[in-house]
């Protein structure tokens, strides 16, 4: 009894970090089935060697850092990041992008920063945007969906092949997603109205019947996920709202102004990557700023930047590259935005009030 | 009434249903009473009995020293049978003195006991003195002399008195039996507070996790037109002074002052119960209503305990210990302290003791922080606990501070949330004694270096008037001179 002599608080509320893990893959689950059936058997057998990929990476790691292996694997951290990888790889991305992804994520983005909590960029993006850089074709070939239940959908063993180098069958299914699609054309000359003809259609972006990475296409389904998330309280409305919201908002002005240049903000926030991002990504706990007021301006600088790089930069989708950028900025955002001090000013010093209920002179 | 949003809480299990519906029993009285003279902040009380004495319920045993100390008297009558040390009731379970009492189990009263007051017709001086007599000091745990706060309206300007009735810590139900048992005793003492403070309204703040006291302290003061009973949102730390002030009043206490700077004095609800007793019945602070409680307590109760009780009697009476437990603590499990045994006496602050399992306790091993922001979400006080760790944890006392270490409250509400198992407010309360132990050392060397110029300075004037005395000598001396030298000159000019 009292052996050491510990202080309070004699009490601790029932949550840990596995739990705060599996509830975000919970609320990632429904999106994630859709794509298994939308896009088949090669989405699954990917999505396998993927996580198990980032798992085993881990264990490796725990193991040459001489860390206790269980307790950390257990903490799902790992798992967590190649499934959010998986989420954002092309549905039929041959087995070696998703290796090669979990490794990156892992290895170079986690592990070598300290392990969990200690890195500065989320892994699953980071290896997003390596791989985006360094097999841009692999990472931007897509599929529309196949459905497991549709005649043409390939069966368990040709899903394997595909994932494991059948390349024929992919090239002959082949298709651009939305986003890619409208900055193709754009950049070509074509007006907005044509270019988003057959390619856009709000119903079937919320839905997910378009062709996408993974697990991005059903805007629904991730919204269903990430208010599952805000009312278990892992994550706070703030980033989302504040990034949706900046996006939405720049889209509706430029749309606004030029409408044949400029998507809405409805293609936009159903489009890509934006919805996963605001609730899943972008919110990562480890590589965001704690305080309330500095996940608003985190969340409004990751809206901002992924409106510029869709609009004006090299690449069709820029939420990966706008978390990162984010993340940089995490620390320093940090620093200078802080919660209020009970009892004091903005400023750090002693609140004053008026004389007329103080101390008596 | 408007309430008024405050940052941050958290909200554990209450498990008060262990104990709230456990009518206030009064403890047999014990083989032997060791009574501290040191349970209230500031200076130790100093005994005016000696072994060997006989002495009367209610008789003084030690008055106090000081601007701010509190008298001890005896819990029922008997005979001294040492004086010495023994056991604090506190973790380090360090010796203090202590009087040990043996009951002569007659528990008589004593005859110069204070006669009644009628408080309502005398001077709120004569009520703060009688509180001082009565030794009286704040019964939430924080222990501090009463009347010093019934004297605050000396110096401040006061329009409101809160009275502290939230008990937001888990498994408490003491001040709830109170309340719902003594509804009348409770509120006298309040009005009686009320009127040494000076002040126009009174607030009873009580968390809506106890309907009952809430409804039968609204009756008991119906009559009265200056008594607001408020429901308070049960949130820990809710009880916080600063906290509950700022839900009532909306006014925020600026940091490094009281709540007297915007005019609010706040006192426990068992502190009024015993103003109640001392102005009315003049009955000294001799016992306590304690809740015993946990996953390892028998038959968790409310019992009134004469003060200096082992803690045992206490535990034995509610059916022992059922299981070995992981803590056993005094107060509530979220600022309790651990005891350093069973063998400790109840003292005027021990509103709890609790017997806590493993379960209870939920202990899980330690893991690393995932930036999750719980603590900075739970923080009542506004602060970064997770940055505030980490330079604490570096050894980073000047960070620390500089982050707000000063402004922490020790509410333990980061430590109860973190899910990575992060000792947070331990790291806190260790640098808060790091900067205590500091600052010592800094006065030290400051009244060192002070004393030092001062003989200094003591030494040069005496060298100064040395040389003044002796140069005003010389000056004499040569005065004089003159003068003979000027004398023969003068005669011989006449000449």
């Amino acid at each position: 009894m009292n052996a050491p002599l510990v202080s309070g608080p004699h009490t601790h509320q029932a949550r840990s970090v596995s739990r705060i893990m599996a509830l975000v893959m919970l609320a990632l689950l429904p999106a994630t089935l859709l794509g298994f059936y939308n896009f088949g058997w090669p989405a699954i057998t990917l999505f396998a060697v993927t996580v198990l990929t980032a798992v085993l990476a881990e264990a490796g790691c725990l193991l040459i850092a001489g860390k206790p292996v269980r307790p950390f694997l257990l903490d799902g951290s790992a798992l967590l990041t190649g499934w959010l990888l998986a989420m954002t790889l092309p549905p039929w991305a041959p087995w070696w992008l998703g290796v090669v992804g979990s490794l990156l994520a892992i290895v170079v983005a986690k592990q070598v920063f300290g392990g969990i909590g200690q890195n500065l960029f989320n892994p699953a993006m980071v290896a997003r945007v390596a791989l985006l850089i360094a097999f841009p074709l692999q990472m931007t070939t897509f599929v529309g969906p196949q459905p497991l239940s549709s005649p043409n959908a390939p069966s368990f063993l040709e899903g394997v092949a595909i994932t494991f180098g059948d390349e024929a069958k992919l090239d002959a299914v082949s298709g651009a997603t939305p986003l890619g699609h409208v900055r193709t054309e754009l950049d070509r000359g074509t007006e907005l109205t044509q270019a988003l003809n057959g390619y856009y259609a709000p119903l079937s972006a919320s839905l997910g019947d378009t062709s996408g990475s993974l697990g991005e296409t059903s805007a629904l389904l991730i919204l269903l996920g990430g208010l599952f998330l805000l009312f278990k309280r892992v994550i706070s409305w703030h980033i989302p709202v504040a990034m949706l919201a900046t996006l939405g908002l720049l889209a509706a002005v430029f749309h606004g102004f030029d409408p044949t240049r400029y998507p809405g903000a409805g293609f936009h926030l159903l489009s890509g990557g934006a919805l996963l991002g605001a609730f899943f990504i972008a919110t990562d706990l480890v590589t965001s700023p704690v305080s309330a007021r500095g996940q608003l301006v985190f969340g409004a600088g990751c809206g901002m930047l992924v409106y510029v790089i869709r609009t004006w930069a090299g690449y069709p989708e820029g939420v990966a590259f706008a978390v990162m950028l984010m993340n940089a900025c995490t620390p320093l955002i940090d620093h200078y935005i802080r919660p209020r001090i009970y009892g004091r000013d903005r400023a750090g010093q002693p609140m004053v009030y008026d004389v007329q209920s103080g101390e008596k002179s | 009434m408007k309430l008024f949003r405050i940052r941050g809480g958290v909200h554990p299990d209450d498990c008060k249903a262990l104990a709230a519906e456990q009518a206030i029993v009064d403890l047999q009285m014990p083989e032997l009473l060791h009574i501290p003279v040191q349970q209230h902040i500031g200076a130790a009380a100093k005994p005016v009995v000696q072994r060997g004495d006989s002495v009367r319920k209610g008789q003084l045993l030690a008055h106090s020293q000081g601007a701010i100390s509190a008298p001890v008297h005896a819990p029922t009558s008997g005979r001294i049978v040492g004086i010495g040390n023994y056991p604090a009731h506190h973790p380090s379970g360090l010796l203090v003195r202590t009087i040990t009492l043996q009951p002569d189990g007659e528990d008589r009263w004593c005859d110069d006991l204070p006669p009644p007051m009628d408080p309502f017709n005398s001077t709120p001086d004569a009520i703060a003195e009688r509180v001082a007599l009565s030794g009286i000091v704040g019964m939430g745990g924080a222990t501090f002399p009463s009347s010093v706060k019934l004297n605050l309206r000396n110096r401040y300007r006061l329009e409101k008195l809160v009275i502290n009735g939230a008990e937001c810590e888990p498994y408490l139900t003491c001040d709830d039996r109170l309340m719902r048992e003594h509804a009348d005793q409770v509120i006298d003492g309040i009005r009686i507070m009320a009127h040494a403070l000076g002040v126009t309204h009174t607030v009873i703040g009580i968390e809506n996790n106890k309907p009952d006291a809430q409804r039968l302290l609204h009756e008991a003061c119906a009559r009265f037109g200056d008594i607001d009973v408020v429901g308070l949102p049960t949130r820990y730390p809710m009880g916080s002074e600063k906290h509950m002030v700022q839900t009532l009043t909306g006014l925020e206490t600026p940091a490094r002052a009281l709540t007297a700077d915007i005019g609010v004095v706040v006192h426990n609800v068992a502190t009024a119960h015993a103003v109640h007793r001392a102005v009315r019945h003049g009955e000294p602070l001799i016992s306590r209503v304690v809740t015993v409680s946990g996953g390892a307590i028998g038959k968790p109760a409310n019992l009134r305990v004469l003060i200096g009780t082992p803690v045992e009697d206490l535990i034995d009476y509610c059916g022992g210990l059922t299981s070995t437990p992981e803590r056993l603590i005094s107060g509530g499990p979220m600022m309790g302290q651990l005891l350093p045994g069973t063998r400790v006496p109840v003292v005027k602050g021990s509103n709890g003791v609790l017997a806590l399992t493993a379960t209870d306790v939920g202990i899980a091993s330690e893991m690393p922080c995932i930036r999750c922001a719980s603590c900075v979400d739970a923080c009542p006080c506004g602060l970064l606990p997770v940055e505030m760790a980490a330079h604490a944890r570096a050894g980073d006392l000047d960070g620390t501070v500089r982050l707000g270490l000063t402004d922490c409250i020790a509410c333990g509400s980061c430590s109860f949330v973190c899910p990575s198992n992060i000792p947070l407010v331990q790291y806190f309360n260790y640098a808060k004694g790091e900067l205590a132990s500091r600052q010592r050392a800094q006065h030290k060397q400051l009244e060192t270096k002070r004393l030092a110029e001062q003989r200094t300075a003591r030494m040069e004037e005496i060298k100064r008037k040395k040389r003044e005395a002796m140069e005003k000598r010389k000056r004499e001396m040569a005065a004089k001179k003159a003068k003979a030298a000027a004398a023969p000159a003068e005669r011989s000019a006449q000449a």
